[in-house]
């Protein structure tokens, strides 16, 4: 037992009442325990108890002051029992906190560099913010791909965060389309009415699920094929009964929303769109699994789809359909929902429980995986929400017919981000097997000059591909087969006009500042990697010692990283080397 | 009083096509040790939890795609595991070359050692007209116990730990920043004697860098007087209170000029307090 110590800075009234609110949101009382009693719970103690509340917490503060302040932070540290080095630790990992005063008092507009934004003039969209007096802050993929460039505007004085865009009219590009099948509700359901969701078939896959049993669910998940949608594909079925088979435990589902890949924004329409699809499958997992604790861990970014789930949680609560016996499953499941604050590596699954468990956004080393060491160490489900969709779809029609669409080994649907120079940029649906040509044939063909250079599959983690590859099926085998991937369902296109040195080196800018820090590997790698592409971007080259030196690092990332993100970060660059995407003069 | 022997239940894994026996629960690389392999590590010491983040300690292992942190990977039965391939070599030079590249490891002895025997060569990176980034800080030099100079620290988190849950408990500093930014740092930065550090002096007994420095040896290089060949280490037991802790007390041209403690210690595990740390001046009538 230790007791913490603190500086001599306090918080201002308005910020002690801003994390006070925040803390009692989630059940948390903000008070200050007797020094005799006070535990810190840092190191490894993890635990659901005060501490996953510093990310709402820090939150609080920065969107009431537009900074965390010494006193802010010391302010938590006592309500909370962190120490502050450790909360200052947090704060200075995330990008949209500040720890340090503004040198002005508005919101902070934050403007899309990555490739989408890049080919679509971001520097314009930028220097009109700024001539209308607003405060630019240029940042990563903000999700919003299909509407390149893209804005977020982040909120301060306790003003709320928006995205302009989101006050425009919204249609899918498939509406009416009858093959839909996990996109079918868009558009058509009312994403604030509980009433109107039952109207369109929901909640009738909990009914049914609550009927078939746990056992009968786990049954048709694995026999279904389902594999995860968040980029790593691992079979949903061999996940869930891991978590099942757990036991004396508490146990968790977790929405992996943090959907932060550049090029991939749709999960966000999905949350937005049809938000109690996601609440709903996210029950039956924990029915499935024995998990009564559900979490949906949300990009900060994102605050139209925070507000619709949230809405619909608390729409689904006064039904009965979450809480106590929840839906009359006899289960007992309810749902939190926790922002992130802008870190593409929480995305990361163990990452992702640290960041919710109010420590540091750092991968763990694997083993042990989520399914018995998850959040706060204990048995967890991680999914992402396209993932959790297919369930519902799977429950009602069972495995069998679910197969009927897609291929034997990549059955079922894929949601498809189409961003860049097509016709019709947005969000697709098409089964498994359909080819990458008749795919950005659906999407109105190429844009721009109408001449197709390349396509980036799978975000900044995946890698591109050239005219060449119009005829391989959007399947996992082929893709892998063909050393590219689907990933986070990115497919990205650009035309002969787009400067790809520009994009590549801007790839290797986001590794670089995207990676988390803790090992040597990516920390160091991402960084030489982009210096190194900076290089031959300035003198036009690639002299062959250094694209061999590109290999080298790239050989260390993905042998010797701790997770994903220093895996994959020299994918892209390598694979628009091989392509000779870049261009060898001097970028203009 | 009857005597229980507890049999530790053994496993056997293969490392480098020999078989090795080790207790159950032991790490891959306890089990290089027990076979004589010599493997370089950085973030692990035998008296912190293991944090595998510097990946020069990786191994290849059967069955796995990527290679795996010796140091932290619990030996299992059957295990395949090879130290010396082609990849792990071209893994441990990268990591070293790359730590070389970013940061001083001019008083980094042990890192100077295994840069030599993988052939890093950190200079490769950049060039006169493109630089590459290093991690650039000033010394800090805010009392009289230790300084910290952060253009030396390979972000081992030894230190973290030793202040956090592994030794002192008192969380004065913690990693902030994120990727190559990444510090260690105190709340806002402030100085040590404004932050909750007790100067136990535990964070640098750890540090394998030189990043952390007691004060006495820090003034001692500065003038080029710092002399290891020269120093004598007496083990004593602190005479301050009655726990009992073991005192190294290197002596330098007859001044004591710091004071460790055996990390295989079964009082200190190499930990001390201010007192057994720092508290020798009176032994010069100071
Ligand atoms: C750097 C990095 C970022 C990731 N970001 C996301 C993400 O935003 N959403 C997501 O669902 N999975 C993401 N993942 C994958 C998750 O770790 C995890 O595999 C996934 O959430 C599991 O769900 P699934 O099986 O339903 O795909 C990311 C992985 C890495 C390495
Ligand atoms: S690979 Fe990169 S992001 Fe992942 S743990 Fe290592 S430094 Fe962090
Ligand atoms: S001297 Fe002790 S209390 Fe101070 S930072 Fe180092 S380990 Fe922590
Ligand atoms: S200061 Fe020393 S012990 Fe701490 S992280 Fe840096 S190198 Fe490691
Ligand atoms: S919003 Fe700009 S690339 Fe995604
Ligand atoms: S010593 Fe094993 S990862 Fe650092």
């Amino acid at each position: 037992m230790t007791d913490i110590y603190l500086g001599a800075d306090r918080a201002s009234d308005a910020e002690a009442a801003a994390v006070d609110e925040a803390l009692r949101e989630r059940g948390v009382d903000a008070v200050v325990q007797p020094e005799t009693e006070r535990l810190v719970t840092s190191g490894r103690a993890r635990r659901l108890a005060r501490r996953h509340c510093l990310l709402p917490a820090l939150h609080a503060l920065q969107n009431e002051a537009g900074w965390i302040s010494p006193g802010g932070i010391n302010y938590v540290a006592e309500v909370l029992d962190v120490p502050p080095a450790e909360a200052f630790g947090v704060a200075t990992f995330y990008d949209l906190f500040r720890t340090e005063p503004p040198d002005h008092d508005g919101d902070t507009f934050h403007v899309c560099v990555d490739a989408a934004c890049q080919i679509a003039g971001y520097d314009d969209l930028a220097a009109s913010v700024r001539a209308a007096g607003g405060h630019v802050h240029l940042g990563p993929c903000l999700g919003q791909c299909e509407r390149a460039p893209a804005l977020f505007v982040q909120g301060a004085g306790g003003r709320p965060d928006h995205v302009p865009a989101d006050a425009e009219p919204f249609e899918l590009p498939q509406a009416g389309d009858e093959s839909l099948r996990l996109l079918r509700r868009i558009g058509v359901a009312d994403p604030s009415s509980l009433e109107s969701y039952r109207a369109h078939g929901g909640y009738e896959a909990l009914r049914r699920a609550g009927e078939m049993g746990a056992g009968a669910v786990l049954e048709a998940v694995a026999a279904s094929g389902l594999s995860g949608r968040g980029g790593a594909a691992f079979p949903t079925g061999v996940k869930w009964r891991a978590v099942a088979a757990e036991g004396g435990r508490p146990k968790h589902v977790v929405a992996n929303c943090d959907e932060s890949e550049p090029g991939t924004f749709k999960d966000r329409i999905v949350m937005e769109r049809d938000p109690f699809a996601v609440i709903e499958a996210m029950s039956i997992a924990g029915l499935a699994t024995g998990a009564r604790n559900g979490w949906i861990y949300i990009r900060g970014e994102y605050p139209l789809a925070t507000a619709r789930l949230q809405g619909a949680i608390d729409a689904a609560r006064a039904a009965g359909l979450l809480g106590e016996d929840a839906a009359g499953t006899g289960h007992d499941f309810d749902i939190a929902v926790w922002r992130g604050a802008g870190a593409y590596i929480c995305g990361e699954e163990t990452a992702l429980f640290n960041s919710l468990e109010g420590f540091r956004g750092e991968p763990r080393n694997k083993p042990p995986f989520p399914t018995t060491h998850g959040l706060f160490g204990e048995p967890t489900a991680v999914n992402n929400p396209e993932t959790l969709l297919n369930v519902l779809d799977i429950v009602i029609e069972g495995p069998d017919a679910y197969r009927t669409r897609g291929t034997e080994r990549s059955p079922g649907t894929k949601l498809l981000c189409l961003s860049g120079k097509v016709g019709r940029p947005g969000l697709y649906e098409v089964p498994f097997g359909t080819t990458l040509g008749d795919l950005l044939e659906l999407a109105g063909g190429i844009a721009g000059n109408g001449e197709l250079q390349a396509v980036l599959m799978g975000g900044a983690a995946g890698s591109f591909v050239g005219p060449d590859s119009l005829g391989l099926p959007l399947t996992l085998e082929d893709t892998r087969a063909a050393g590219t991937t689907l990933g986070s369902g990115v497919v990205m296109a650009f035309d002969t006009s787009d400067d790809m040195t520009g994009v590549v080196v801007r790839i290797a800018e986001f590794f670089r500042d995207e990676s988390c820090g803790q090992c040597v590997p990516c920390r160091v790698g991402a960084v030489r990697q982009h210096e190194t592409l900076v290089q031959m971007q300035r003198r036009g080259s690639l002299s062959p010692a250094r694209r061999a030196l590109i290999g080298e690092m790239a050989e260390v990332m993905v042998d010797a990283s701790i997770c994903g993100l220093g895996h994959t970060a020299a994918s892209a660059v390598r694979s628009a080397l091989a392509l000779g995407l870049i261009r060898e003069a001097p970028s203009p | 009083m009857t005597e229980t022997t507890i049999t530790e239940t053994a496993v056997t894994l293969t490392i480098d096509g020999r078989p090795v026996e080790v207790a159950e629960g032991s790490t891959i690389h306890a089990a290089c040790v027990e076979a004589g392999i010599e493997t370089p590590t950085l973030c692990w010491a035998e008296n912190l939890t293991p944090v595998n983040v510097c990946r020069v300690c990786v191994v290849e292992l059967e069955g796995s795609r990527a290679l795996v942190p010796s140091c932290s990977r619990p030996a299992t039965e059957g295990m395949v595991v090879q130290t010396d391939t082609p990849r792990v070599r071209h893994s441990r030079r990268m990591v070293l070359e790359f730590l070389g590249s970013g940061v001083d490891l001019s008083q980094a002895d042990d890192l100077q050692r295994w840069m030599k025997a993988y052939g890093a060569d950190p200079d490769r990176y950049g060039d006169e007209d493109h630089p590459v980034e290093r991690v650039e800080e000033p010394v800090k030099v805010q009392d009289e116990l230790y300084i910290r100079d952060y253009s030396k620290c390979v972000l081992c988190y030894k230190c973290v730990e030793a202040c956090g849950d592994d030794a002192q408990h008192t969380f004065a500093i913690a990693v902030a920043g994120r990727g190559f930014d990444a510090r260690i740092s105190t709340e806002f930065d402030v100085a040590l004697p404004d932050s909750a550090c007790v100067y136990c002096g535990n964070c640098v007994g750890v540090c394998p860098t030189g990043a952390l420095q007691f004060k006495t040896e820090y003034d001692l290089r500065e003038v080029g007087e710092w002399r290891p060949e020269d120093q004598t280490v007496t083990r004593t037991v602190c005479s301050y209170c009655g726990v009992g802790c073991n005192l190294d007390l290197h002596v330098q041209d007859e001044r004591i000029v710091k004071v460790t403690s055996p990390s295989d210690h079964s009082v200190t595990s190499g930990h001390l307090c201010i007192k057994g740390r720092f508290g020798w001046q009176y032994v010069h009538g100071e």
